[in-house]
């Protein structure tokens, strides 16, 4: 085997294309070859809005163990709420909207690494109370209505030019971007870093408390964002409309062959997995299985991939 | 596990009653129980009556046993995603083949000859669901320790699976519990109300299980140093399997405890299990990793989280506030906990 083919067949997220692309495959095969390109769009435009919060959650896993954010759903529906009803349909508004979701995202960030650090809660229950805090807030604020987003705003959200969404590129670049940051800047080192021996990161000078602070406020500013979009993709804030993503964020980084345990990202891998986990929902969808089967197939799917690729990671 | 685990459970040694950290840490649960307790009796004095504990008390037997459950996973290092949509797929398993064998399907609705033959009526084929379902969990346990998995992942596809056969064996919400498991969750004993004993009952039995036996220090053992538990010549994969096999009995009995209460089946009955499940096993003091938890402080911590809601409500707070409230309360404790182990790490 030439030595470029096994370098790149011992990349750990490539397992993750190929089961995309054989899901695609199937799914085309059963209907024949119509709409493949179809499929691929919604699929980009879909896996768009978990690769988004993918990113953080993957930088705040890769900080090591008990390191997972779960207040993504709420703080997606608190900056998509705000967002959309400060923004009151309005084409001028739009630049106001972001901003403010983004100042959303950063009180979040600041109140979740507060409780961390000064009550030292471990972050999954950290961020699961004041989850709870956010939810709240969200629905206090609106009651739940749903206020459309601003029309330019909705069509730059499900916009697509010869096929590829306008966010999805946007994304795409992101995602380079993160890459970028995570292997090139002393940021990214230091995350990874951490992750990977907390104490070794602290004796060879990284200030380990700055490192984690902007990380989870990375995550959340990136989750806020999400909730901007999607609520102008999906016609509006709904008070539920995070909720997927709990689950999704995590699966998607682990899939796209982020450890668990911390210390070792990976960014090429969770478009992959964002797509893998969309195309699985289509292809049962296509199929016309019932939603039991649908389920239960997909967790089959989750769970053999992570067997099946857990042999291939070294153990130390 | 640096400091003797058996003492940092409620039953903490005598002589360190008076004045040390760790005592109180271990007190803390009890302590956050009794003030919400206090403050529910001042803000509705009828709830102080046998029928009004009964009512307070009894949604947390079944949230106990899915707590429990959590701590076992924990005591390996391993955290269970899935227990919510497992309790719930136990739920719907209980109210249809428990109660009328296969012919209780309504998947088979039709397909079953009209007297229906013996084998289609006994209750056997819901045991044997059931018991199959325990040894999926324990042969969880056993590729993640063999594949070297991350039991997030693992336990997330599994809430997928779990959540999908629920809906399989009941898909929409109905079917009948048991009657020997409903006379059995509206026990009558006399003087204390049957939750309570019931509480008191699990709590005992779990601490006498997994702090008090051989095998049980083993099992934390393995999530305090795996390597060393290894080089004394356990197998990591029966411990593995063991513990999570224990949360897979575990989740049974919450499911049978919550459908005995209902008494009619529903597959996304106990969405809420799976967070609730840390955030009490967390409350009660266990921790992520380590190895370090506590079964008496696991019930503690799910029945004060019950308490919590019910408090709530009691309170006439405006509805909108009510799940943010429930963040502020774990917040608390939480932060009062930090405040202890502070003055432990003084000491």
């Amino acid at each position: 085997m030439p030595a470029a083919v096994k370098q790149i067949l011992e990349r750990p997220w490539i397992w993750v294309y190929i089961a995309a692309i054989a899901v695609w495959g199937a799914t085309m095969v059963f209907t024949q070859g119509q709409g493949g390109g179809d499929l691929l769009t919604a699929a980009l435009a879909f896996a768009t809005f978990s690769v988004i919060v993918a990113l953080g959650q993957m930088m705040v896993i890769t900080l090591g163990p008990g390191n997972v954010d779960l207040s993504i759903p709420a703080t997606m529906t608190l900056a998509g709420t705000v967002a959309t009803k400060v923004m009151d349909t309005q084409d001028s508004m739009i630049l106001v909207g972001f901003l403010l979701a983004l100042a959303v995202g950063l009180g979040v960030g600041l109140f979740n690494y507060g409780l961390i650090r000064l009550l030292q809660i471990p972050p999954i229950i950290a961020t699961l109370s004041s989850s709870f805090l956010f939810q709240s807030a969200a629905i206090w604020y609106n009651r739940g209505l749903r206020i459309k987003p601003p029309p330019q705003l909705a069509d730059i959200a499900t916009r697509d030019v010869l096929g590829l969404p306008l966010l999805a590129a946007a994304v795409i670049l992101l995602a380079v971007i993160v890459h970028v940051v995570l292997h090139r800047t002393t940021y990214g080192r230091a995350v990874t870093a951490v992750g990977q021996n907390t104490r070794a990161a602290a004796l060879a000078g990284i200030n380990v408390d700055r490192v984690r602070f902007q990380t989870y406020v990375f995550c959340a500013v990136l989750a806020a964002v999400n909730g901007f979009f999607f609520s102008a993709f999906s016609g509006g804030a709904a008070l539920n409309m995070g909720q997927a993503y709990l689950l999704n964020s995590i699966a998607v980084v682990v899939i796209g062959g982020t450890s668990v345990a911390g210390g070792f990202a990976n960014v090429p891998g969770l478009w992959a997995a964002a797509m893998f986990l969309f195309l699985v929902e289509a292809m049962l969808n296509t199929f016309g299985l019932g939603a039991g089967i649908r389920l239960v197939l997909t967790g089959l799917i989750i769970v053999g991939v992570i067997i099946a690729a857990g042999g291939q990671k070294t153990e130390r | 596990m640096s400091e003797g685990a058996p003492s940092t459970t409620l039953l903490g040694r005598g002589y360190a009653w008076s004045t040390s950290p760790r005592v109180l840490r271990s007190l803390l649960p009890a302590f956050s129980l009794a003030v919400i307790l206090i403050a529910i009796f001042y803000l509705q004095p009828r709830a102080m009556s046998p029928i009004g504990m009964k009512l307070l008390f009894n949604l947390a037997v079944p949230i106990a046993l899915a707590t429990i459950a959590q701590m076992f996973v924990l005591a390996v290092n391993d955290l269970d995603l899935s227990i919510g949509a497992y309790v719930g797929f136990v739920v719907a398993v209980g109210s249809t083949m428990l109660s009328g064998g296969l012919a209780g399907l309504p998947l088979l609705e039709g397909l079953i000859p009209d007297p229906a033959p013996w084998i289609f009526t006994t209750p056997l084929a819901g045991i044997v669901v059931l018991a199959a379902a325990i040894g999926v969990y324990a042969l969880l346990g056993a590729v993640i320790q063999l594949r070297n998995l991350p039991s997030i992942v693992v336990t997330l596809g599994m809430s997928f699976i779990w959540a999908g056969l629920a809906v399989l064996v009941l898909p929409t919400p109905g079917g009948s519990a048991p009657t020997w498991l409903r006379g059995l969750m509206t026990l009558q004993v006399p003087i204390v109300p049957f939750p309570i004993v019931a509480l008191i009952v699990i709590g005992l039995v779990v601490h006498l299980l997994l702090m008090r036996s051989a095998y049980g220090a083993v099992i934390r053992g393995s999530g305090g140093n795996p390597r060393s538990v290894a080089r004394a010549g356990w197998s990591l994969v029966r411990v593995k399997m063991a513990a999570f096999g224990l949360a897979g009995l575990f989740g049974v009995l919450s499911g049978l405890a919550l459908l005995g209460l209902t008494t009619a089946g529903d597959a996304n009955i106990a969405v809420r299990y799976t967070l609730l499940s840390i955030a009490g096993a967390i409350l009660g003091g266990s921790e992520f990793v380590g190895g370090r938890v506590s079964p008496i402080g696991a019930v503690i911590g799910a029945a004060t989280l019950t308490l919590a809601n019910s408090f709530l409500t009691f309170l006439r707070l405006n509805p909108d506030w009510q799940i943010g409230a429930q963040g502020a309360i774990l917040i608390i404790v939480l932060a009062l906990r930090v405040l202890i182990s502070r003055g432990e790490v003084r000491n």
